[in-house]
Parts: C-alpha cells; sequence; structure tokens
C-alpha cells in the first residue's frame, strides 16, 4: 500500500514538472526571442580588441540560476543509464545562456553603449540540492561596453 | 577605480604594472531560500534567489579586489576574470582576479 502512494505522488510530481514546466519555457523562450531582436542594436562581440574607437569602456555582466523541472530532471536520469543526448539539459543551457547574455545588453543598454567586446560566459553547477544533482545552473556573462564620449 | 576585461584602456597609458590582485567570496544560501528552490526545482524556471545571492558576492569579491588594488597604490585594474566553483553543498566561492595598474593620460 505504502508503495502506491508513493506512486502517486511520483505521478503527480511528473505531471506537475512536466505541464509547468513545458509552459513555463515556452514562455521563456518567447521572451528571449522577443528581447533579442529588441536588442540587436548591440552586439556582444567575443573579440578581444575593440575597432579602434574613442569611447569609455565599462563592465557590464549578467547572470541566471536556472532550474530543470522534475520531469526532465527524471527523463535526464532515465537517459543516464543508456546514454545519448540530453535534450533537456541543453535547451536548459541554451535558455540560461541567452538569458544571461540578454541581461549584460540591457545593462549596456541603460548605459547607452553600441558595442560590447570580449564577451566571456561562465558555466556553473551550484549544487544546489545536497546530495543529488538537482539540475540547477548559473551562467554569468560579462563584458566591456564601449559608450561613445 | 576603473575596472575592465580589456587589456588596454583608450586614451590612456599604462605607466606601471602592480602585479596580481585578487578578491573571493564564499556564500552560503539560507534555509529559506533553499526550500524555495526546492519547490522551483519541481516546475523548472528561474531561482530568483540564487540569482541575487550571486550577484551580492560576486560584488562582494570586486570590492575586495578593488580594496587590495587601492593598498598597492593602483588606479585601474585591466584584464579581470570571474570564476565560481561550488565547494561544498550549497556554497559557492566566486573569485574575481586582475591586473592592478597605473594609467595616466596619454598625451601623444
Amino acid at each position: 500500500m505504502a508503495y502506491i502512494n508513493e506512486l502517486t505522488v511520483l505521478t503527480f510530481l511528473l505531471i506537475l514538472g512536466f505541464v509547468a514546466g513545458t509552459f513555463a519555457e515556452g514562455r521563456h523562450y518567447n521572451s528571449i526571442k522577443k528581447r533579442e531582436r529588441m536588442l540587436k542594436r548591440i552586439p556582444a562581440i567575443s573579440m578581444r580588441t575593440p575597432p579602434d574607437m574613442n569611447c569609455d569602456q565599462v563592465l557590464v555582466s549578467g547572470n541566471i540560476v536556472i532550474a530543470n523541472d522534475y520531469f526532465k530532471l527524471f527523463v535526464a536520469g532515465l537517459k543516464g543509464i543508456f546514454g545519448g543526448q540530453l535534450n533537456t539539459y541543453e535547451s536548459l543551457l541554451d535558455r540560461g545562456r541567452r538569458e544571461a547574455v540578454l541581461r549584460m545588453k540591457e545593462e549596456a543598454r541603460k548605459l547607452n553603449a553600441r558595442l560590447i567586446v570580449n564577451v566571456k560566459l561562465t558555466t556553473s553547477n551550484l549544487g544546489v540540492a545536497q546530495n543529488k544533482s538537482s539540475g540547477s545552473l548559473e551562467v554569468y556573462a560579462y563584458g566591456t561596453a564601449l559608450i561613445a564620449k | 577605480m576603473l575596472i575592465s576585461n580589456l587589456e588596454i584602456v583608450f586614451g590612456k597609458k599604462i605607466i606601471k604594472h602592480l602585479g596580481l590582485v585578487q578578491g573571493s567570496s564564499v556564500r552560503a544560501k539560507h534555509a529559506g531560500r533553499d526550500i524555495m528552490a526546492g519547490l522551483k526545482n519541481l516546475v523548472g524556471g528561474e531561482l530568483v534567489g540564487y540569482t541575487e545571492l550571486l550577484q551580492e558576492s560576486r560584488k562582494e569579491a570586486t570590492d575586495r579586489m578593488i580594496e587590495q588594488a587601492q593598498a598597492v597604490g593602483a588606479n585601474a585594474v585591466l584584464n579581470i576574470r570571474y570564476s565560481t566553483s561550488s565547494i561544498a553543498a550549497g556554497a559557492a566561492e566566486i573569485y574575481v582576479y586582475g591586473t592592478a595598474v597605473v594609467l595616466t593620460e596619454d598625451l601623444s
């Protein structure tokens, strides 16, 4: 009897994770695409040497801590047995990186910057849950914004 | 204090290198944030509490680096890098390092 209860809880969590997670991801992607179009005019490039310009340079950055939902975590756990591509983590990383870059660009826009150079992205697992891989990670993006004097 | 992750500053000249300066900060989340994060792990999405925590942590590390740079008499820190490592469950270290330099106006 006890394990039927557990199974019910697991099923409930999986359905909750799937529904809420899919909804949240779709909404996040829509927001990312919209803001990426808006911020297209401030390119973020990874070149170290800026084009020769007489401008001020300011460090700008953006970060996000983002987590997978329960369903995706479960699927990733299952796939971990057989190996192969973990799509669920790929979309999480993709969202995280794009969001971090967008936040950096938003900071640059407030400063009226025209370009961000030497952009660096770092990703780290936070180990949020004590003893298991929680599927949450942090992405940090930083670079130098160039502002025309 | 000018902080940049480029190696040059437009219109300025480096007259003295003062070596590496660094700052670090280790923070752990508190229980309230942890519970919220646990819930968020079910439905997915951004963990706002952690985002803020790490932002504060980066600021603290950067401030420590600036303090060190001021102590050696620099007026800028160039080519800075950030790195993060999770050293224990629920605690993250933010580390920032760069080169302390003295800049003057380039009159040429």
